[in-house]
């Protein structure tokens, strides 16, 4: 898997990528204007460099990604996406992974492009989470909030 | 649907390039609603242009759905490290260079 610098990774402790995230929030200074992404210049500790392989449902996530933007579709473009995750709150955006950022941006920007409805989108999960947990899979009870 | 988005950047419309390379410049210090390519740590700041890269899509409005026209002039743009971060300690030679659309560019006075 090619490196991937992520903004995200500047932020990343070693060891805190699985499981629940450790990361504290950073309050954004300087002057109006700065968005939650654009940490440029501030403290956030050192990045890490390791190499890391990706979970199946991260590399779905980028082929979902690679679709929907893809010229044969073009539901959304890659600026759509950023714009979304920057629009994040600082709590959310700081607590969550590259790809988790990506899922969530996603799913919310079908629902905003009318590709599909938030009621299928919720209903279809917990059709999976149903499916899951009767097949004796360890199930998070934890939503992503729209 | 959105038309248009993500296809090969317009180059070679007729509008010519505000800037040239060699050009002073200096990025609008102005804050931002929603989606932007310019680092917060460079507005206001003077830099020098490097290099014109072409036209492309206003990835500003890209970024909600619009066709992202007119398409913006991309410049590479140098500044001096000593003048982006006051406490920069590095050598008085270093440089950052900044990819930014003209639309954040004015003619360093």
């Amino acid at each position: 898997m090619a490196k991937r610098a992520p903004a995200t990774t500047a932020k990343t402790q070693p060891g805190t990528r699985s499981g629940a995230p450790k990361r504290q929030t950073k309050p954004r200074k300087g002057a109006g204007g700065r968005a939650t992404h654009d940490v440029g210049g501030l403290t956030f500790g050192a990045i890490d460099r390791s190499e890391h392989d990706l979970a199946l449902w991260e590399k779905r996530t980028d082929a979902m990604q690679r679709l929907l933007t893809s010229p044969g579709n073009r539901a959304f473009s890659v600026d759509g996406l950023r714009r979304v995750i920057e629009d994040y709150g600082e709590q959310v955006y700081d607590r969550t992974t590259y790809y988790e950022k990506w899922i969530r941006a996603l799913r919310n920007l079908v629902v905003e492009q009318e590709l599909l409805t938030r009621a299928e989108v919720e209903a279809r999960m917990a059709e999976v989470r149903d499916r899951h947990a009767k097949s004796g899979r360890r199930v998070s009870k934890a939503k992503i909030a729209w | 649907m959105v038309s248009d988005v993500g296809s090969v950047p317009p180059h070679g419309t007729s509008q010519a390039p505000r800037f040239a390379p060699g050009d002073r410049v200096q990025v609008a210090a102005r804050p931002v609603l929603g989606h932007c390519r310019t680092p917060w740590y460079v507005r206001g700041k003077t830099g020098l242009i490097i290099a014109v890269h072409g036209r492309f899509r206003d990835p500003e409005r890209l970024a909600y759905h619009r066709p992202g026209l007119p398409a913006q002039v991309l410049y590479k743009v140098r500044f001096h490290q000593r003048q982006v971060w006051s406490t920069y300690r590095g050598s008085n030679g270093d440089h950052i260079e900044v990819d930014i659309y003209e639309h954040w560019l004015e003619p360093a006075r």
